[in-house]
């Protein structure tokens, strides 16, 4: 509402039309610079796009964020718990940690662990550790923490490690990289076959339009869970982990496109009508270039809000699926693989800290939820 | 209205058509069949099943015929209220499933009157009081419940009971009444434990139902009846509830269809968290085990009743609104 009453001021007979610098500025702004300013305003928005990008950036650096071989086991280490790093040494800034002793209680047989505050290993920034290939070609052994005069994955463990003595923190970089890959691929299809049947939908109406929408009217009133177990557990167990990877990815998106193509439908119906459309089918236009070239940039902002809104459905989709075991499967890394570990509450009881990975699933779906609405918002002109 | 409500019904009818054939689809697409995995895990203790003893077994169940056939057998089978057997247990599907159904839309149900309790008035209060510190808290509380998916919430709200209560507050019932046969002592001791599952359930929901209700509660308060209705000197009561809560219900209402799908999709994985003794654990437990026909009977049970369920919510939806009611146009 805001910005159609300084576009417009209405005006008293007796004031002169005097336009200030910024109502010039908004008139000439494109509609992206408009989006821009509207959507800086949004707090939230801002705050989830920053928790957004941190995000990606742990996807894009995961191998340099962990500090140890994420399938890496040794018994000796099973369920050891989170150890603090000690960021101050006698008032000066030397970040330690104490090394952790593991015993086997004599009555319980339970492995128990003791710190030991004798020992005080330094930790370093930017150490060298076990060798990657950073986005799969650039050959390097950097990570951005390690400990000094001995293996990181033999020592360091600031979020403890699961039952087969991983570390859970490196663990938790790998998996925030391939749920959020896993979130974007599904979505990216749900796009494609959204924008696809939705497009249709609403452009050409008749009889693939009721079709179409009865076929998402079906699909919205199946329960979706009983129906991805379903297609999940079809997958032939012999499937390589990409394999898998990727089918998990289809059977995601291919019950994800409805709510798209729904959005997709609904611009296309109100857009048809409208009179730029109209002006363009009687120039002469070719109905690909009225689609193209008039009205997709029209609604394209809308779009990329309906599927920023999707995309936190998709993730918490793949974490359901791999949390019940029918989704991404050990060896593959994913947040649900790694709270499969936290299913019961025997482990819960005894390893609480392998909860930990619900903390990231709920920040980056409220982050994408923030964002969502910001951009939805934004992209509205008479919101 | 007559056609109103035979359309829904054709929809309805049709949506339980294409559930069948999903159902069945989902059921052959692993390779191999029952036998191949009863093999496996015969063989895993130990025991060698021969080629014919397979083909027997294969023989009897009727798993050697064409895929088209072996669905219509099934839909037959099903249309005389048989659902086959349950080859794992060796025992009816009705037999197997037969509570844990009736558990199941216990459970839901439960779930979407907590979503309609206490979205409601929390909705119209966020509308009516907007930008007051409770527009803020249901705000907040209504993006947490919707970021939190239900069966991280019951893992969640299990360790927390586990770690300050020292309480478990998994199953439905208490340790006396599992298995115990129906009484009113049971039934009372179902109905202290449907309380944090219902929340568990419905917190997702309950947080979409506030933020529709408000934005559709805001649309309406702006119109200019809403004005007309204050100046005549109506009770700020009336001219809230009687008018617009009325209007903006409707698109509450028609949501309820998308609701319970949901509801009963976020029961399946709850259940396995919080050990409910619902269809959830035992689907997941045949689908392991490629045990067709129960696997294939309850997701076309749970289906169904999703599409009743959506069924019941446009007749309630046409109790609601008039336009509906009379015909459109």
């Amino acid at each position: 509402m805001a910005e159609a009453t300084t576009a417009s001021p209405t005006l008293a007979p007796d004031q002169e039309f005097v336009t200030t610098q910024a109502e010039e500025q908004i008139a000439v702004a494109t509609q992206w610079q408009l989006m821009w300013w509207r959507f800086r305003k949004h707090k939230l928005a801002m705050v989830g796009s920053i928790a957004l990008i941190v995000f990606y950036l742990v996807a894009l650096m995961a191998d340099f964020l962990a500090y140890s071989d994420p399938d890496a086991s040794e018994a000796q280490r099973s369920l050891m718990i989170p150890q603090p790093i000690h960021w101050m040494d006698k008032g000066k800034f030397s970040p330690y940690i104490y090394g952790i002793k593991g015993t086997r209680d004599p009555k319980t047989f339970k492995r128990v662990y003791v710190t030991d505050p004798e020992i005080k290993i330094p930790v370093r920034f930017f150490a060298k550790g076990f060798e990657y290939k950073w986005l799969g070609f650039i050959p390097s052994d950097i990570h951005l923490i390690g400990v000094e005069g001995a293996q990181a994955d033999e020592t360091l463990f600031i979020m403890g490690t699961d039952v087969q003595g991983r570390d859970l923190w490196s663990r938790l970089m790998y998996g925030t990289r391939t749920s959020l890959i896993i979130g974007l691929a599904s979505v990216a299809l749900s796009l494609i076959l959204g924008v696809m049947l939705g497009g249709i939908s609403g452009y050409y109406g008749g009889v693939m339009d009721t079709v179409i929408q009865r076929v998402i009217e079906i699909l919205r009133s199946i329960p979706t869970i009983p129906l991805w177990m379903g297609l999940a557990a079809a997958l032939p167990g012999s499937w390589s982990v990409n394999q898998v990877y990727f089918a998990i990815t289809l059977i995601i998106s291919l019950l994800g496109w409805t709510e798209l193509a729904r959005v997709v439908r609904g611009r296309f119906l109100s857009l048809r009508e409208e009179d730029f459309v109209m002006a363009a089918r009687l120039a002469g236009c070719s109905r690909m270039r009225i689609i193209f070239r008039h009205m997709v940039p029209s609604f394209l902002s809308h779009i990329i809000a309906a599927t920023t809104l999707a995309l936190p459905a998709m993730i918490i989709s793949e974490t359901s699926l791999s949390f019940l075991g029918l989704g991404l499967r050990p060896p593959a890394i994913s947040w649900g693989v790694l709270l499969q570990d936290a299913q019961n509450i025997q482990s819960l009881a005894i390893s609480p800290w392998l909860l930990i990975p619900v903390i990231p699933v709920i920040v980056a779906v409220l982050a994408f939820n923030f964002v969502g609405d910001g951009l939805r918002d934004a992209a509205d002109p008479y919101g | 209205m007559l056609a109103y409500i035979v359309r829904r019904l054709i929809l309805a009818i049709l949506t339980i058509w294409a559930i069948t054939v999903i159902s069945f689809v989902i059921i052959q697409l692993p390779p191999g069949d029952y036998v191949t995995s009863y093999i496996a895990s015969m063989s895993a203790s130990g025991s060698a099943v021969s080629e014919a003893e397979a083909d027997a077994l294969r023989e009897q169940l009727g798993l050697n015929q064409p895929v088209y056939i072996q669905y219509f057998k099934w839909m037959g089978l099903i249309l005389h209220g048989n659902f086959g057997m349950a080859m794992e247990w060796a025992r009816p599907v009705r037999d197997v499933i037969g509570d844990r159904l009736t558990l199941t839309i216990v459970v839901s149900l439960a779930a979407v009157i907590f979503t309609w309790a206490l979205a409601l008035p929390i909705g119209i209060y966020s509308a009516v009081k907007r930008y007051s510190v409770g527009d803020y808290v249901a705000t907040f509380i209504g993006f947490i419940g919707l970021a939190i998916p239900g069966f991280m919430l019951a893992l969640i709200v299990m360790y927390i009971s586990f770690k300050y209560f020292n309480a478990n507050i998994g199953g439905l019932f208490s340790a006396e009444f599992a298995d115990a046969p129906w009484s009113w002592a049971k039934f009372v001791d179902l109905l202290k434990h449907l309380p944090i599952v219902a929340i568990v359930l419905g917190i997702g929901g309950t947080a979409q139902m506030i933020r529709i209700m408000r934005s559709n509660l805001l649309d309406e308060l702006r119109k200019p009846y809403v004005m007309t209705a204050r100046a005549r000197g109506l009770s700020e009561m009336r001219v809230i509830l009687k008018y617009p809560v009325r209007v903006a219900l409707n698109p509450f209402v028609s949501t309820i269809g998308y609701l319970f799908p949901y509801i009963v999709s976020g029961s399946i994985i709850v259940s396995m968290v919080l050990s409910l003794p619902t269809v959830g654990p035992l689907l997941l437990k045949a689908l392991i085990a490629q045990d067709m026909f129960l696997a294939g009977t309850i997701i076309l049970m749970l289906g169904v009743m999703t599409v009743i369920g959506t069924f019941i919510s446009d007749l309630l939806l046409m109790w609601v609104d008039p336009r509906i009611r009379l015909g459109r146009q």
